[in-house]
């Protein structure tokens, strides 16, 4: 039986993977490989590394990282972050990630995903969504990791999730952000509305706190996997703790 | 050069070779990259991996021939996900004809409450019968998928030497003589993925 995965996300930048309140005051909290290794041998089931490297406009960033990680690890791995044409995610599967994932580029010219999909195949493309609960319901947001440029990005949430897979997403992250950063659960009503629409594997992402946040969203949303930073970077959870939790509670995973 | 120890990538155009690559290196075994016929001939083993479209891979084998001459090929042969559907009749992606090396056709896995496509992540091998291709290895182990469209258990026939059950019973391992074939990415599959690649490096 196919298991729920649990994937840890890494902020990289320059290499380096960095910790920042609000996509501010960043530092660096470690070497890419060494927290890529020790969460692959904690149990990670996959890994994203999301690359906030400013890049100049127009120029491409440096992902030699993306090979160094690529000869280590032998679980997955998908690269998020500045990824705006064939040619970056080539570059980037060339060296040896899994997947790739698009997130306000897609929004900007949403046929990349097909141009993606159809040059890589639907299982390369992930689409992130950045989606906040506002007075008119579930809107999706952009660039929302640059504060002079972030904002509504003029979609309903649930419309870009299926207009991503008819595209050719073959995963969506969909990330809550009213819950993210908090550590209070994942958005239950959000994720299981989002999991009616989506015939593709659906990640969750915002809000990860403790164990009982991952079985609640398990059970009660059906997400095929749970994304969480700050709740692992920080200590508070254990990967092997967590997944002898869920597997007491009756959640398949890979122990 | 020694071709004693030569493994073979074919080359069918998918993007990510490395991850493979990086996985035979981490088992202290060198490859190289086989884009032609005559860069197959001698190699000691072959491995077809293949992420991507049935079409376009197909296209490519056959405007380099390398399709007859794997049809030929008499050394051992691992096709690894889109790599193992190749080795079949037919597949339903693009309705392209395949290698025929195995019997069997290649179908969509269809989406269902509970069961999204791709079946994307860690599942459990079955054996079905025991092969070397598989020592080690066995209903405990898990290993990483990502593939929509299958070979269904039933279809693989007597090639079949494990599946894993996504509602449906995949071929997860086939092989026929020489041809084998994953389904899932052993390159990516940890300690299991590494025992698979480390059992086929040692036939010859």
């Amino acid at each position: 039986m196919l298991a729920r995965r649990i994937i840890p996300c890494l902020d990289v930048r320059d290499g380096q993977v960095v910790k920042g309140v609000r996509f501010r005051d960043h530092r660096v909290v470690g070497d890419i490989l060494e927290l890529a290794t020790r969460y692959r041998d904690e149990g990670a089931d996959e890994l994203v590394f999301y690359d906030i490297t400013a890049s100049p406009e127009g120029r491409s960033v440096d992902r030699g990282w993306v090979e160094r990680v690529a000869r280590v690890l032998d679980i997955p791995f998908c690269v998020a972050g500045g990824i705006r044409s064939v040619a970056d995610a080539e570059a980037v599967l060339a060296a040896g990630a899994e997947k790739v994932s698009v997130n306000s580029p897609a929004l900007e010219n949403p046929s990349l995903i097909d141009a993606l999909a159809r040059r890589f195949g639907s299982q390369c493309v992930v689409v992130g969504i950045d989606s906040q609960t506002t007075a008119d319901g579930w809107r999706v947001h952009r660039y929302t990791g640059d504060p002079t440029r972030s904002g509504e990005a003029g979609r309903n949430t649930l419309d870009w999730l299926r207009e991503a897979q008819s595209r050719g997403a073959g995963e969506i992250v969909l990330n809550c952000m009213a819950s993210d950063g908090v550590r209070q659960g994942y958005d239950l009503e959000q994720l299981r509305c989002a999991r009616e629409g989506c015939h593709v594997p659906l990640v969750a992402s915002g809000g990860a706190g403790s164990a009982q946040h991952f079985i609640d969203v398990f059970r009660d949303a059906g997400v095929d996997a749970a994304l969480a930073a700050s709740v692992f970077h920080s200590g508070a959870l254990a990967i092997p703790d967590l997944k002898a939790l869920l597997i007491a509670a009756g959640v398949v995973v890979r122990p | 050069m020694s071709r004693a120890e030569d493994t073979v990538i074919i080359d069918s155009g998918g993007a990510n070779l490395a991850s493979l690559l990086y996985a035979l290196e981490r088992q202290g075994a060198s490859a190289r990259l086989a884009r032609s016929p005559e860069a197959l001939a001698g190699a000691s083993r072959a491995i077809l991996p293949g992420v991507g479209a049935a079409g376009d891979a197909m296209s490519r084998l056959t405007t380099s021939g390398l399709d007859e001459a794997l049809r030929r090929y008499d050394r051992p042969l691992l096709g690894i996900c889109l790599g193992m559907q190749l080795l079949f009749e037919r597949s339903a992606e693009g309705d392209t004809a395949c290698l025929g090396i195995l019997p069997g056709r290649v179908t969509p896995l269809l989406p269902a409450p509970g069961r999204p496509v791709p079946h994307m992540g860690w599942n459990t091998l079955q054996p079905v019968r025991p092969d070397p291709l598989l020592s080690g290895l066995g209903a405990d182990d898990w290993v990483y998928f990502v593939h929509g469209y299958h070979v269904a258990a039933a279809d693989a026939d007597t090639a079949l030497l494990a599946t894993t059950d996504y509602g449906v019973a995949v071929a997860a391992a086939v092989r026929r003589g020489n041809f084998m074939g994953v389904q899932f990415h052993p390159e990516r599959s940890g300690a299991a993925g590494a025992r698979l690649l480390k059992n086929f490096l040692a036939m010859s």
